[in-house]
């Protein structure tokens, strides 16, 4: 009970931060509306994917960009916190360590799937079509995704000391984990090397899934999707777990 | 019988081959005010930090509210309640946000929660401010919510780190005037830092100096005043302090010349008698 009330009042204080900043939903709505308008009508001049022209094929990419990007740079408040002192408070609270990796966790990934949840009622204009399943699925592969990409970011940040360090490392790592997911182009026909990081790419699966959830465009079974999705999910929740105990 | 709150027996901490604690040695006993006097990097931080469980110390070994700091941590968070030396409060909340937070990270019961935020606010004088977000503070009235907020789940210890530092004289003596009610009205234990020596001096039973370190000299203000020899003591007229008892026993100044009026002006008088004996 008491680890739990912990755990609550962390994801709360979280989410108030959350919903005192929203210029950071604004703004992390920004760059996904540019990509699927400007690149996606752009580009969908010339192609056209799978039966639906490529703006409609773009868009379950550009969801999981989105998630992808508010979900590792979650991380950066960690470092923000671990510098305005803010988290000595949390940490000499008597609470395990576990308690306070979950509740940033938890604050970090609603945080993205409030952002995933708006962009995904924004494909209405970009011709998806829903269902109450569609719906669901869509938000658990969110959810799968943003819990292991928060957790890495989490992980980053309790390593990190300077802000710099960190958006440094996290654009070696985030960039490479776009592109290669295949959130831009499909993924049969690939050269061999591009093929093998695509497979190594968390955030391949959750694209594959969410747009055979959306278009029913997908490439590998959904099951399979998922089961990576949630394998990444837990090792990377266990690797920020560790990241935490090691925090001073 | 005074019973100690806080044992610390040759407590140490290195860092990379520096050793920021050199095994040091006090006690605290409960209900008392217990002072770590000594200059910026003498040591006090870290021990501080090695008592509230947040590093872990090199060798020695240290208790509080009986419980060992290495081998029951979990025991010692519940024990006491810490105002650190830099803001750690999150000033995208309000006073009440901040408080409520605290509430839940340490357990106050649900049913006692928003009664005691009223308490801690009343305490410091925040009430009218409880809504209003911490970015609009002042700097002296962010320690004072941070004083309360240590209060909240009625701690055994308080720890203060420099409860003062960086405030102007007016919201200094405002703090001071909270941590004497606090004395006076809970029954809290207090261990204290700070490298003001009018501050070691109003508020502690007991004051243990640190430099290097290393605890140079421990006791009441008044009998490390009066330990002095003589020559080196002012005369009456000036009255001893701290001040003259740091520099007796170390050679130097507590603080840089000129940093605080008194400082400058005790020296001033101390090289004066000096030359005219």
């Amino acid at each position: 009970m008491r680890e739990l009330k912990g755990l609550v009042g962390l994801w709360y204080r979280e989410l108030l931060v959350f919903w005192r900043e929203k210029s950071r939903i604004v703004s992390s709505l920004f760059s996904p509306i540019l990509w699927l308008v400007v690149f996606g009508s752009g580009m969908g001049t010339v192609s056209h994917v799978g039966g639906v022209n490529y703006q409609t094929f773009l868009f379950p990419g550009i969801l999981c960009m989105s998630v992808l990007f508010s979900s590792i740079f979650f991380g950066l408040y960690i470092v923000w916190d671990k510098r305005i002192d803010f988290f000595k408070e949390v940490l000499v609270a008597p609470l395990s360590r576990v308690t306070i990796f979950t509740g940033k966790m938890l604050g970090g990934t609603t945080d993205s799937l409030i952002q995933g949840a708006i962009l995904l009622s924004l494909g209405l204009f970009f011709g998806i079509h829903y269902s109450v399943f569609s719906v669901i699925a869509a938000m658990l592969i969110l959810f799968l995704l943003s819990s292991a990409l928060v957790s890495l970011g989490l992980m980053i940040g309790a390593l990190m000391d300077s802000l710099e360090g960190f958006n440094l490392f996290v654009s070696f790592l985030i960039f490479p984990m776009f592109f290669f997911s295949g959130a831009l182009f499909p993924l049969e026909n690939l050269p061999a090397w591009l093929k093998f990081f695509t497979y190594i790419d968390p955030v391949t699966y959750a694209v594959d899934a969410m747009r055979g959830i959306l278009l029913k465009l997908n490439r590998f079974p959904l099951g399979l999707d998922f089961l990576v999705l949630a394998g990444f999910a837990f090792f990377f929740i266990s690797a920020g777990t560790l990241a935490f105990r090691k925090l001073k | 019988m005074a019973n100690p709150v806080i044992k610390v027996e040759n407590l140490t901490k290195k860092f990379n081959g520096f050793t920021a604690v050199d095994s040091i040695n006090f006690e605290v006993n409960e209900g008392c005010v217990f002072g770590l006097l000594g200059p910026n990097g003498a040591g006090k931080t870290t021990t501080i930090s090695m008592l509230s469980t947040l590093l872990l110390p090199t060798s020695g070994m240290a208790s509080v509210n009986g419980y060992d700091v290495q081998r029951d941590p979990a025991m010692v968070r519940r024990s006491i309640g810490i105002v650190f030396q830099d803001p750690s409060s999150d000033d995208i909340l309000t006073g009440r946000e901040n408080l409520l937070l605290h509430c839940m990270l340490f357990d106050v019961p649900n049913a006692e929660i928003k009664s005691r935020i009223d308490w801690a606010l009343k305490l410091v004088g925040l009430t009218e401010w409880a809504n209003i977000l911490l970015k609009k503070y002042s700097g002296g009235m962010r320690r004072r919510l941070e004083l309360a907020r240590g209060l909240l789940h009625k701690p055994k210890i308080l720890f203060l780190d420099e409860p003062t530092l960086g405030l102007d004289p007016q919201a200094r003596e405002n703090i001071w005037q909270y941590i004497e009610d606090l004395v006076k009205n809970e029954k809290v234990s207090i261990i204290l830092t700070t490298h003001y020596m009018e501050e070691a001096d109003r508020l502690c039973d007991q004051v243990a100096i640190i430099d290097h370190g290393k605890i140079i000299v421990s006791g009441t203000p008044d009998k490390l005043k009066g330990s002095i020899p003589e020559p080196q003591r002012p005369p009456d007229i000036f009255k001893a302090t701290l001040h003259d008892v740091f520099l007796h026993y170390t050679g130097r100044q507590l603080r840089e010349n000129g940093e605080s009026a008194e400082g400058g002006f005790m020296q001033r008088v101390l090289n004066y008698t000096k030359k005219n004996r």
